[in-house]
């Protein structure tokens, strides 16, 4: 890290010699300093899960939620800083309320993805603005089915059937390539979204963590919500009975 | 102020008399016009008279009441001229940078929304009772209604206009769900030709139009071409 950047990191206004913009790239290594947070778009609707840390023991629990509503018909779920990313939330529940207010109707998951990331891109503009240290997967149920999108600290966004962003999103991008989630349900994929994030979780890094589930669907009449606790509870018994069966396996080939 | 408008308007020239009072100078304006929508299977049939009074003169004796938003989506105007046709000016443009910016048709629900948003918030200055109608490749034909102060209201047919007072026992005994285009046509003119025969502020010929996925096909019936009901000879 010692000689990379020398002088042009220090702004998102300038480019370096050859063509990078450091502040943009150093936005990234705070999303990957993150605990890794997963969405799948199935045929009926969309899953997130979240591995949140727990960097002590003595906060309270269920606090600080990683996964958000923006509007009836959209959840988020981001990987990065948190203030960041709650701002971001923020702005994409103005934008979504805005489109409701002129046209009536609740906004395109597409649209309004084109409005978040104008917003972050906008960020990497100026030298008097950092750039968000957050990326935002943001979901939706609409009439036209299940929408996903994720937006980077650059402002680009792409869509998705299945994505993944912080710590450990390679290996969750190998896990979620296995499943067939055109054809699956998210009563289904909200059991393999749960065992992903068992699956990727360090436990020698990062001690404990929180897991969290939500989803947007048929299931949900639309809205976007976190699991219900059966449901939770089911899937994490899911994650944990497979994590088991793989160790067990792992030792017999041993 | 002489206001050229579908409606007796309460500074007309024909209505400021000497000796009038103030109170008959600002009476009530009323929306001298009859329009129509209805809804059918697969698209929507609107409907409007062509008269346009300033006071008892007849300013336009063919003017055209339904008024282009998109391709898909047309609004038919009662009230104020003026009023009218700036809101659906100012409509019309929001409309078209939407589109842009969608990159597909607006919804009819959208249009009548950003209708009811402008007739709401500047009820206390507009004098515009209007019914908004179209086709949409999600909820395909539709009718929304939006009286004088902005309220929004979708419907299966709808009249509006001083003339539709005439004509509500006519319409709804004889509206029915999911009628073909060629009877919801005919159920238009009957009613806008009853509504004419009563209205004296409704008027001249009828101007139709169908709305479906395929775009809009439009239709004019001339004095000697309205349909005809028992007159007293």
């Amino acid at each position: 890290m010692s000689s990379i950047g020398t002088g042009y990191d220090l702004s998102a206004s300038q480019f370096s010699p050859d063509g990078r913009v450091f502040q943009v790239e150093y936005a990234l290594k705070a999303v990957e300093n993150s605990g890794t947070a997963v969405g799948i778009r199935g045929k009926d609707g969309v899953v997130f899960g979240v591995e949140k840390l727990i960097t002590s023991k003595l906060y309270e629990s269920g606090d600080n939620k990683r996964i958000l509503n923006v509007d009836k018909h959209v959840g988020a779920a981001f990987a990065g800083l948190n203030a960041d990313a709650r701002h971001l939330v923020e702005r994409a529940r103005d934008e979504a309320s805005s489109y409701r207010h002129s046209y009536g109707d609740p906004i395109p998951l597409r649209h309004l993805t084109e409005r978040v990331s104008g917003y972050v891109h906008a960020h990497t503009l100026y030298s008097s603005v950092r750039p968000f240290g957050v990326s935002i997967i943001l979901g939706s149920m609409e009439q036209d089915g299940p929408q996903m999108y994720l937006i980077d600290p650059s402002g680009v966004s792409w869509g998705y059937h299945g994505c993944a962003v912080g710590k450990a999103k390679q290996n969750a991008k190998t896990e979620i390539e296995k499943l067939k989630m055109k054809d699956m349900t998210v009563r289904e994929l909200v059991k393999e979204v749960a065992k992903i994030i068992y699956i990727v979780h360090d436990e020698v890094k990062d001690k404990s963590f929180d897991l969290e589930l939500s989803w947007v669907g048929e299931i949900t009449g639309g809205k976007h919500e976190l699991v219900p606790p059966e449901v939770f509870v089911e899937a994490e018994k899911y994650a944990k009975e497979a994590l088991e069966e793989s160790d067990d396996s792992d030792e017999e080939d041993l | 102020m002489a206001s050229v408008g579908m409606m007796t308007s309460g500074f007309s020239p024909a209505m400021a008399t000497p000796g009038m009072s103030f109170q008959d100078m600002s009476a009530e304006v009323s929306t001298g016009t009859t329009i129509m929508a209805t809804e059918f299977d697969g698209g929507v049939i609107i409907g409007a008279d062509s008269r346009t009074t300033t006071g008892a003169y007849i300013a336009n004796r063919v003017t055209d009441k339904l008024t282009k938003v998109t391709d898909y989506i047309y609004c038919c105007r009662s009230g104020s001229a003026a009023d009218t046709q700036a809101i659906a000016d100012i409509v019309k443009y929001h409309n078209d940078f939407h589109r842009m910016e969608m990159g597909e048709e607006p919804l009819v629900k959208t249009v009548a929304h950003m209708f009811k948003q402008l007739c709401y918030d500047y009820r206390d200055q507009l004098t515009a009772g209007i019914i908004v109608a179209g086709w949409d490749k999600r909820d395909g034909g539709q009718v929304y209604s939006i009286p004088i102060s902005g309220m929004l209201q979708k419907m299966p047919f709808c009249t509006g206009g001083s003339g539709s007072t005439y004509i509500y026992g006519f319409v709804d005994s004889q509206f029915k769900p999911k009628m073909s285009k060629e009877e919801s046509l005919q159920f238009v003119s009957k009613a806008v030709s009853l509504a004419i025969n009563r209205d004296g502020s409704s008027g001249g010929i009828i101007r139709l139009a169908a709305i479906s996925k395929d775009g809009v096909e439009r239709f004019t019936l001339t004095g000697d071409q309205l349909p005809k009901f028992y007159e007293d000879s």
